[in-house]
């Protein structure tokens, strides 16, 4: 699975992104997207197409975490969104990899509750990588998530930091990649 | 005076606290408009916070010594307890470390395990503020403040700090002159 996670100011101005891979089940931590690597900004393209959808979306309940929201068929793509109060957005895509064997056509859009089914008979362990929409790859993200609001807090409360500017912080990006690492 | 009954007038003297994110960001706040107003010459933001600290603790001492009811020190090391653990205690609930005595007794350390006025802090990362900035360089002002109007001369800075990626946080502390009571000069 590869992931692309990105922060938006409540004006959708991007103020972070890092693009990862599954480190669950030998996962190297290494994004491989379907896209070739000069067509990343498709990630971006995915991501704030489903900006919409979030805003329908966050006014049914009083949740932060409003789990999966969009699914972009063509690449296979997930979204899961949280909110935070002030209206940050986090968007994390998600893309199970393309698998060569037969019984792996999991991630494409609609088969996906057949998808979920071969992956699940493959192997529970790799459930989180391999299958997108499962409760427990959704709990693991709402961990993921969490992890992420936490440090947020603390990175917005830094007074050198702009509220709204892109976030720079070293420090940041590696609690971000940690928590990738640990939870997805 | 012992250093344990140091630590002990700290533990006990209470005085009315503030929540300390009030205080993180409040102080916060101020370097960073110290650091917007001053375009970023760091080594003047860390003059102005001095300077600042060097009000506050000239206001400071006299609280200090009326609600921790301590007397007059007999010597610096005992000086240096009362700040650590009783200045520190009761107005950041924090003790730092006092260590790195120079054989005159006249040069000590300060090593902060935690810093209150640090919390959340990351520099601004323009390259020069990890090498320029002394972030909570009020409190040198503080000390030096305070020490004065108690007839001590000293000099205090800091030579590492966490929020520069060194491992300590680290204040030294020297003692330049005691300061007599000197007559006016002789007008004729």
């Amino acid at each position: 699975m590869s992931y692309y996670f990105t922060i938006l100011s409540p004006t959708d101005t991007p103020v972070f992104n890092i693009a990862f891979g599954t480190s669950k089940s030998g996962g190297d931590g290494i994004a491989r997207f379907r896209f070739p690597d000069t067509a990343q900004y498709m990630n971006q393209f995915i991501i704030h197409s489903s900006l919409d959808i979030v805003e329908e979306a966050q006014w049914t309940n009083g949740a932060m975490y409003l789990k999966h929201v969009d699914t972009y068929p063509p690449a296979a793509a997930y979204i899961s969104a949280f909110l935070t109060p002030s209206g940050v957005r986090f968007l994390l895509l998600h893309q199970p990899p393309q698998l060569s064997n037969s019984g792996g056509s999991s991630g494409f859009g609609a088969s996906s509750i057949l998808g979920s089914s071969s992956n699940l008979a493959r192997g529970s362990t790799s459930s989180i990588a391999a299958n997108p929409t499962s409760p427990q790859t959704e709990e693991a993200v709402r961990q993921f998530m969490t992890e992420v609001y936490e440090n947020y807090v603390k990175t917005a409360m830094s007074p050198f930091y702009k509220q709204g500017a892109e976030i720079r912080s070293p420090v940041f990006r590696a609690r971000v990649t940690a928590a990738g690492k640990k939870w997805l | 005076m012992s250093s344990s009954k140091a630590s002990r007038i700290g533990e006990e003297t209470r005085i009315d606290k503030v929540n300390a994110e009030l205080v993180t960001l409040t102080y916060g706040t101020i370097v960073a408009q110290l650091c917007q107003d001053y375009d970023s010459d760091y080594q003047e933001v860390n003059k102005q916070l001095d300077k600042m600290g060097y009000n506050i603790g000239m206001r400071l001492i006299e609280d200090f010594l009326a609600k921790s009811g301590v007397g007059r020190c007999a010597n610096f090391r005992e000086t240096a307890d009362m700040i650590a653990k009783v200045g520190f205690k009761i107005f950041l609930n924090v003790a730092p470390t006092v260590t790195n005595w120079t054989s005159d007794n006249n040069q000590f350390s300060l090593i902060f395990d935690e810093n209150p006025l640090a919390d959340f802090v990351e520099l601004p990362d323009d390259g020069r503020a990890q090498d320029e900035l002394w972030f909570s360089n009020i409190l040198c002002g503080v000390l030096r403040g305070a020490l004065e109007m108690v007839q001590m001369q000293i000099e205090a800075h800091f030579v590492s700090d966490i929020l520069r990626g060194d491992d300590t946080t680290e204040m030294r502390v020297s003692l330049v002159r005691y300061i007599e009571d000197e007559m006016p000069p002789e007008e004729e």
